[in-house]
């Protein structure tokens, strides 16, 4: 007997979404349940999770001020330092290049991202080392340059490694600019410089905030450049929360450090939106 | 502005060459002041080419193009005393009505006062009847409504010269005979140089005092709406302004006498070397009569298809030895106050003036 149009649909519907649902439903909605659960217990004796309902561990957040410090003052500033590169970078491809080369360039800007970044932050490390850059200044007299480990060389890492993340939707935004829009406002008597603040900018604002969220989001649980390239000097939240699950097995304030990173990446996005959607004037603002 | 010429717009030999691809050849043309020029002729024929050198969007590959005397080359966009009406309008999204017409005073250095500029957005938005409509966003207006917004963005900066690229494409059927009107009226309010872009005859014809047919990147024929519909230079112009019967013929050694192909022979209203023509003659230059008219051309035919137009229809009526003829009749000048029906027996007549003898080989 075939089944009721109603029916059918539903089942295909729920064939459709439900892989996605159970997967994401233990694998994150579970886990963040437990986190938050952890987040208000003690650490117990021995090390891991103690059930208990407190603040206390919330109320230590300030023991570990300067990972909160590092990852919200260097994520913002990284994602800032990768904008600068990026929308000049896309403008090119975008508005510049020939579709030729337009092809070539785009996937000069892609195909790293296929490597693993472990392997090109490693690269990085040896560069900024004792025997990398620092030698080389040497033979011209320079001594005892350090870059590594120190928040430029972190900052270095962050532009080089998140930099495809800021330029392709940028790109994607200033692609899809009406070039007749450009004409139009030069028709209108406007010289290029106002054109590209008063008509280009505006309009590509969508792909900014889109690349500026993203970046930021990623950067603030971000764990491996920090790591490598700061030498735990530098050490971002993601650094801590290693630090606090895997070495001192304080589960409990490890939680409490996660729930409140969840906190400001939704406070983040929420804000970025708000933003784009004022500028750019239209509700049509596709974070990621 | 003091006037350097007395022609707002010349093209000087001008060539446009995309590559190995020749946009325009040889373009001479020169608009006068105060003129409503149509640019019209099918897409490729490189009207928009010129339309957009005028602009500055391109530069003329040879030649010079002017404006208001001045040589233009190399003169950017934003340095040119025109404005353009873009196909699709090009409105800023991310303003306002009012600041999308706001824009172009906003440029002009030295600066304009705010109030003034105000002043003069509202004066536009009035002469384009959207007064109401200033801080409505673009994508709550109707197309008709973006069009007058396209409008008072390019006529507020009193340019010399106001282009249109296809401005009525984009609109139905009746808001584009409204526009048709109110363009002309805009255009005498203003009395500035009108170059427009079109594909269609008929919006040429109508709303321009000067119509420049264009084929293949070349002039055809420039010359006032009545002439290029009466008195085409070849069958290209013909064809395309209005629609014509094609037929074939010979032309007698005494260079007056037309020999059809069904063997009657005809007087042609103009003289021309003997050899194989083409005739071409306008639907509603041939009457359509149920009875033989008494004196004069007369062919007997079939008609085999009739569309009804409201106030004229359209026939085809086929005609032994001579093919088929499309005929337009005005219902009021139709002897039978009854439409003729498909299959019925029919004579056409024509006044041997009306037709036009073009060389075989110009097809």
């Amino acid at each position: 007997m075939p089944l009721p149009h109603a029916t059918k649909r539903r089942l295909i519907t729920a064939a459709l979404v439900g892989p996605a649902s159970v997967w994401l439903f233990v694998f994150l909605v579970l886990p963040f349940i437990a986190i938050i659960v952890f987040a208000f217990g003690e650490r117990a004796p021995e090390g891991g999770y103690q059930a208990a309902f407190t603040f206390e561990q919330f109320a230590n957040l300030g023991a570990r001020s300067a990972a909160f410090v590092n990852t919200l003052i260097l994520a913002p500033i990284g994602a800032a330092a990768c904008l600068i590169v990026a929308y000049p970078v896309a403008y090119y491809l975008a508005v510049k290049a020939s579709p030729q080369r337009r092809l070539l360039l785009v996937s000069l800007v892609v195909v790293p991202f296929w490597t693993s970044l472990l392997v090109r932050t490693y690269a990085w490390m040896y560069l900024l080392g004792a025997r990398g850059i620092p030698h080389l200044f040497e033979f011209v007299g320079i001594e005892n340059v350090r870059l590594i480990n120190t928040p430029g060389a972190v900052l270095l890492g962050i532009v080089y490694g998140y930099l495809p993340l800021m330029i392709m939707p940028i790109y994607v935004s200033l692609e899809k600019l009406d070039r007749r829009l450009l004409e139009a406002s030069a028709d209108l008597g406007a010289k290029p410089i106002s054109t590209f603040f008063g008509i280009t900018l505006p309009l590509s604002l969508p792909g900014v905030m889109t690349g500026v969220a993203l970046v930021t989001i990623l950067l603030l649980g971000e764990y491996l450049i920090p790591q490598l390239l700061g030498g735990g000097k530098v050490f971002f939240i993601g650094n801590a929360l290693v630090d606090l699950f895997l070495q001192s097995r304080n589960w409990p304030f490890g939680s409490a450090i996660a729930v409140t990173l969840v906190v400001v990446v939704v406070i983040v996005l929420l804000v970025a939106m708000r933003i784009a959607w004022r500028v750019a004037g239209t509700r049509q603002v596709d974070l990621i | 502005m003091a006037s350097a010429s007395t022609n707002d717009i010349e093209f000087r030999s001008v060539t446009k060459n995309y590559g190995v691809v020749t946009a325009v050849t040889d373009i001479n043309l020169t608009v006068p002041k105060g003129a409503f020029l149509a640019l019209l002729g099918p897409s490729g024929c490189g009207k928009t080419t010129c339309l957009r050198m005028i602009g500055g969007f391109e530069q003329p590959s040879e030649g010079a193009v002017l404006i208001d005397g001045r040589e233009m080359n190399g003169v950017p966009a934003y340095r040119r005393p025109v404005n353009m009406v873009f196909q699709h309008y090009a409105l800023f999204p991310h303003f306002n009505v009012e600041q999308n017409v706001a824009y172009g005073l906003k440029q002009m250095r030295p600066k304009i006062a705010a109030k003034e500029i105000d002043r003069r957005v509202a004066e536009a938005l009035e002469m384009v009847r959207l007064g109401g409509f200033a801080k409505r966003r673009i994508h709550e207006m109707s197309g008709g409504q973006q069009q007058r917004v396209a409008l008072a963005r390019a006529i507020v900066n009193r340019p010399s010269v106001l282009l249109l690229d296809e401005p009525l494409a984009a609109l139905d059927k009746k808001l584009r005979s409204a526009m048709q009107i109110e363009l002309q009226t805009l255009q005498r309010d203003l009395g500035i140089t009108f170059v427009l872009v079109t594909h269609d005859q008929e919006e040429a014809l109508s709303m321009a005092d000067v119509v420049c047919v264009m084929s293949a990147g070349r002039i055809r024929q420039l010359g006032s709406p009545q002439e290029v519909y009466d008195r085409p230079v070849d069958l290209f112009v013909a064809d395309f302004v209005g629609k014509t019967n094609r037929i074939a013929a010979a032309m007698e050694a005494d260079g007056t006498t037309l020999r059809l192909a069904d063997g009657s022979a005809i007087a042609s209203g103009k003289r021309l070397a003997s050899g194989d023509v083409i005739a071409a003659l306008r639907p509603e230059a041939i009457h359509l009569t149920r009875k033989a008219a008494p004196s004069g051309t007369s062919f007997k035919g079939t008609v085999t298809h009739r569309i009804f137009l409201g106030s004229s229809a359209e026939y085809a009526v086929s005609v032994p030895g001579l093919g088929d003829f499309l005929i337009t009749a005005d219902r009021r000048s139709m002897n039978e106050s009854d439409l003729v029906e498909p299959g019925e027996e029919v004579f056409l007549g024509f006044d041997p003036a009306a037709i036009h003898v073009f060389p075989a080989s110009n097809a």
